[in-house]
This record gives structure tokens, sequence and C-alpha cells, in this order.
């Protein structure tokens, strides 16, 4: 059911911590701050004086992240409401950066590509940002026939929250939209579409 | 050149059609009774009379239905005509490079007069007399782009050439194959062509990819591609892939000849001279089952090759439900005898 092996399917290469930067901007959702501490066991605290992070608590059932977060004493942590929310603050961050400022995202795929498409307007070359995916599989999803967008699709079909058609989730992924690309799955021969399979847990 | 320009349709009633003459100079895709992908370029020189390699940008019959349809895609969905803000450069060259290939390929429709910046444009068919500063975009109507691909038939990619890639950056398409310039816009060489089956792991997009980063100006490439349409739709796009992905249940045995259509692309691709882009036109032919017979040597091979296709390929290209009717109803026109090579008519 599900289009796989597609050559625009963003690969995760992990958060490595840049010990060259000299300042370390992070943005964090939901248990994006898994990859964080990860981090920490592998080269320390020290990177954190140096180091703003914004996060977003956006889990069903969040551990206390950001408790654990503050414990380790960021030189800034800055908790947002929502993705939104915190976006608006990424970019603003972005404007004031400086050279020598490494970005790291974790999260979801969503999250991650949102974050992503903020840097493009400021030049910054995404091969350049450390990333890793944690948490929930569910894609952020556009629909090719209305443009709509759909956060948070675990299944293939899914209907499109805007225009109601059953969509094919296919592995196609823009960067600039931040989202992969959904197809009518019935097109061709109407009512035909198959019960929604949950594929992105 | 005479044409004689059609008043037909691509949408509703479907109106389009070949004269014998469109038919001879259809660039027929096949070379021999088989396909597979390959890296299959060669230089883009003028070809001979009556064939739609005669001159460099192809002006045919269809002309002027073809702008009309795109006026009316362009209309309903603005998100077809894209170009990101670095590429304007890139956008004057495309209409330079288009205005100076139609004024020379076909002097007695279109004329380009130039002194310094100041450029005057006469489109005949279309009745457009158009008096403009060359790199002055408030002088056109539009952007450059979309002011000189409103009035050239096929779809236009302008590829920007950075870090060893290319990308796609700017782009109008009203007549392609299920692929969707909104959502591709801005992605390199590899990422655009990922839904492709196959030629990935054949290596032939790595390539491709380096034999056109080292395209050299004044020297265009070009390649033929192709699929399958049922109707003569020109705007065969994902955005409304829900409004005529049905057309594939309407085939049946006695309507082949009529309703499906070989779809080929000629594609040419050319070094832009200031901005270093690349423009990639992809220009779409159709032609009806009916009219591909009426060409012996096309009737005994296109059987052959559908028959042969790789299941993949089938399936990717959109296929699976009318193929084999197809082959059926061509079949009675491959009488087994040996094709001559090429992809021209004997």
């Amino acid at each position: 059911m599900l289009v796989n092996g597609i050559k625009s399917r963003p690969v995760y290469t992990g958060l490595t911590i840049d010990p060259n930067a000299g300042r370390h901007l992070f943005a964090l959702e939901g248990e994006g701050p898994q990859a964080l501490f990860d981090q920490v066991q592998q080269v320390g605290a020290g990177f954190l004086a140096s180091a703003q992070i914004l996060y977003v608590p956006t889990t069903a059932a969040p551990k206390d992240h950001a408790a654990k977060i503050a414990a380790l004493k960021p030189d800034d942590l800055w908790l947002a409401p929502t993705i939104a929310v915190l976006l608006n603050r990424f970019r603003n961050e972005l404007s004031r950066a400086t050279m020598r400022t490494r970005i790291y995202v974790a999260g979801t795929e969503g999250f991650i590509g949102q974050v992503m498409r903020e840097t493009l307007d400021f030049g910054v070359d995404h091969k350049s940002i450390r990333n890793e995916h944690r948490g929930s599989e569910a894609r952020r999803v556009q629909c090719v026939h209305c443009k709509g967008i759909t956060e948070d699709v675990k299944t293939s079909p899914y209907a499109c929250t805007h225009c109601g058609l059953n969509l094919l989730v296919r592995d196609h992924y823009s960067r600039r939209l931040a989202a992969f690309q959904g197809v009518s799955i019935e097109a061709e021969e109407p009512g035909t579409a198959p019960p929604p399979e949950e594929l992105f847990r | 050149m005479n044409i004689k320009f059609k008043q037909e349709t691509f949408r509703d009633d479907f109106s389009f059609q070949n004269s014998p003459e469109a038919i001879r100079r259809f660039p027929f895709p096949f070379h021999e009774d088989k396909y597979m992908y390959s890296v299959n370029m060669e230089p883009h020189v003028p070809g001979s009379k009556g064939h739609a390699y005669e001159t460099l940008i192809d002006v045919d019959e269809h002309y002027i239905s073809e702008m009309a349809d795109r006026a009316k895609v362009l209309k309903e969905d603005p998100l077809r005509c894209q170009a990101l803000p670095h590429m304007m450069q890139a956008q004057w060259d495309t209409l330079e490079l288009l205005m100076e290939q139609m004024a020379e390929g076909y002097p007695d429709l279109f004329t380009l007069t130039r002194q310094a910046d100041q450029w005057h444009w006469i489109n005949r068919p279309l009745n457009i007399d158009q008096k403009f500063t060359f790199g002055d975009v408030t002088t056109l109507p539009c952007e450059p782009m979309e002011y000189i691909t409103r009035q050239s038939q096929g779809d236009f990619c302008i590829v920007d050439q950075r870090d060893n890639n290319l990308w796609m950056d700017a782009g109008i398409a009203t007549t392609q194959a299920d692929w969707s310039l909104d959502f591709d816009i801005g992605m390199n060489f590899m990422e655009w062509h990922g839904p492709v089956p196959l030629a990935h792991q054949m290596g032939v997009f790595e390539r491709a990819l380096k034999f056109l980063l080292n395209l050299q100006q004044g020297k265009p490439v070009r390649r033929l591609n192709w699929t399958m349409t049922i109707n003569p739709r020109l705007d065969t796009s994902p955005e409304n892939y829900h409004k005529w992905g049905s057309d594939r249940m309407t085939v049946t045995p006695e309507n082949v000849g009529q309703k499906v259509h070989l779809r080929c692309e000629l594609q040419s691709l050319w070094r832009l001279p200031r901005s270093n882009a690349i423009l990639f036109v992809i220009r779409c032919y159709l032609l009806k089952m009916g009219e591909l017979v009426e060409v012996p040597k096309w009737g005994r091979r296109f059987p052959r090759v559908l028959k042969s296709l790789p299941p993949e390929l089938v399936d990717y290209k959109g296929l699976t439900r009318f193929r084999d009717m197809t082959v059926e109803w061509l079949s009675k026109y491959d009488d087994g005898k040996p094709t001559s090579p090429g992809i021209y008519p004997d």
C-alpha cells in the first residue's frame, strides 16, 4: 500500500554535538529531548553553557523532559505552548543568530520539517542542520488536490481534513512544504478506496 | 513554412486530432521493438524537414489551441507557474532564448527586434505586439518566464546549478505527465526524480546528472520520454487526477483507436548564458492509436514495445487498466515483419 523507497524522503542523521560551534541553538519537540540527553551522556554537558533550547512538550503523555533539561542548566531554556509559537521564536532567533551558530532539531518528522523550512529563508544549507527523529512516526501530508495540509497522519489512505478525498500517502517529500504528498487512491475508480492501514505509529 | 493552425480542444469534447503531416512529424520515441530507461541524450540539432526536430523550438498546428488550454489551466490554478526569487535572471535568459529560437525558426510568425535593451516582440498567430525593456519586469504584463511560456508549447522548468546538483527553482507545468510543480519546486535532481522506479538502481540519474552539470552553452541536448494518456488531455496533473483518473476506465475494444494516445515528451535542455541555469523544455505530443497505425512501422513496433514492458513501468506510467486491450487492438497491425532501426517512418 505504502509507496516506498523514494529518494526525496529525508534521512535524519542524528543530533551529534558540533564541538566547534560557538553557540548551539536547539529546537525540540515532544520526545526530542531524549536525543539531547543521549548526547549529554556521550560528550558531557559542557556544550550546554552556550546552548539555547526552545522546547515544545507536545506528546500526549508528556514525560517531565522540561524539568530534566532545566536541571542540566543550559544557558537558556524557553518553553513554547505550541509548535506555531515555537516556530515564531525560532525565526526570531535566526534573524539574530551569528556565525558559528549550529542548529539542532529533534522531534517528530512534521516538526523537524517545519523547523528546517524556517531556515530556508535564511539561506541555511539544510545539510548543515543536525537532526534526529524522535517520537511518533505520524506524518505531515499535503493533499496534492486541494493543497490542504493534514498533521499527524497515521494511516494510509487517510481522508484529507480539508477536501475529504481519500489519499494514498507517498514517500515523496517536499522540504519547501515540509510535507509528504497525498494523492487520491480511488481517482480511477471512485468508491474503491481500501480501509485505512495504520502505517505511521 | 505554412502552418495551418487548428481550433481544437484538449478537454470536454476533446476535438484534438493530428493532420496527416502532423502524424508523420510526430517524435516517435522507440528506436527499437523494446523499451527500457537509458541516458538517451543526443545533441539537439535541427533535423529533417517535416519532423518535430526541424527547428529547435517546434511550433506546430496545435499552437494556438494549446496556448488557449494553458491559459485556462493557469486561470484555474495559478500555482502551475512559479519561480523562486533568485531565478529572475534565469527568467530573462529563458525569454531571450525562446524569442530568438521562435523568431529564427518561424520568421513569418514571430519577429524580434532589439536595440540595446529596447526590445520589440511580435507574435502574429496570437496577435501580440509587445515593446519592453529587457531586464525590467515592470515593462511586461507578467514575469518574463510566464510571459514567454504563455506563448510557447510545452512545459518549462528552469533549474539552477549549485553544490554539484540541479535545483528545480522555477517552472510552468500545464501539460505534465502526472507530476506536481508546486510540490517539486525547490527540489534537487535526485529528489524530483524520486518516484521514478528502477532507474535509480540502474544509475541512470547519476549519469544523467553528471552529463547535465557539464552542459555547454550553445550545445543543447535532447531526449524522448513517453507515457500514454486516455483522451487527448494535455493537463494530466496530479492536482486534477481525481477528475481525469476515471478516464482510464472508459477504454473499450471499440474505442481504443480514438481514446488511447501515445504521449511523447520531447525534452530539450539548454544552458542559459547569464544565470548559468539550465532550461528544461518538456514538449508534449499526442498521437491517437488510430493515427499511430497510419505509419506501418510504428503499428508493428508499438504493440511489441507494450508487450515487453517491465511490470514496474506499466504501473508507474499508469497503463495497467488498458495496456492489454491496447496491445490486442494494435496486434492486427503487426504482421510480424522486422522493423527498420531508428524512430522515423520508412
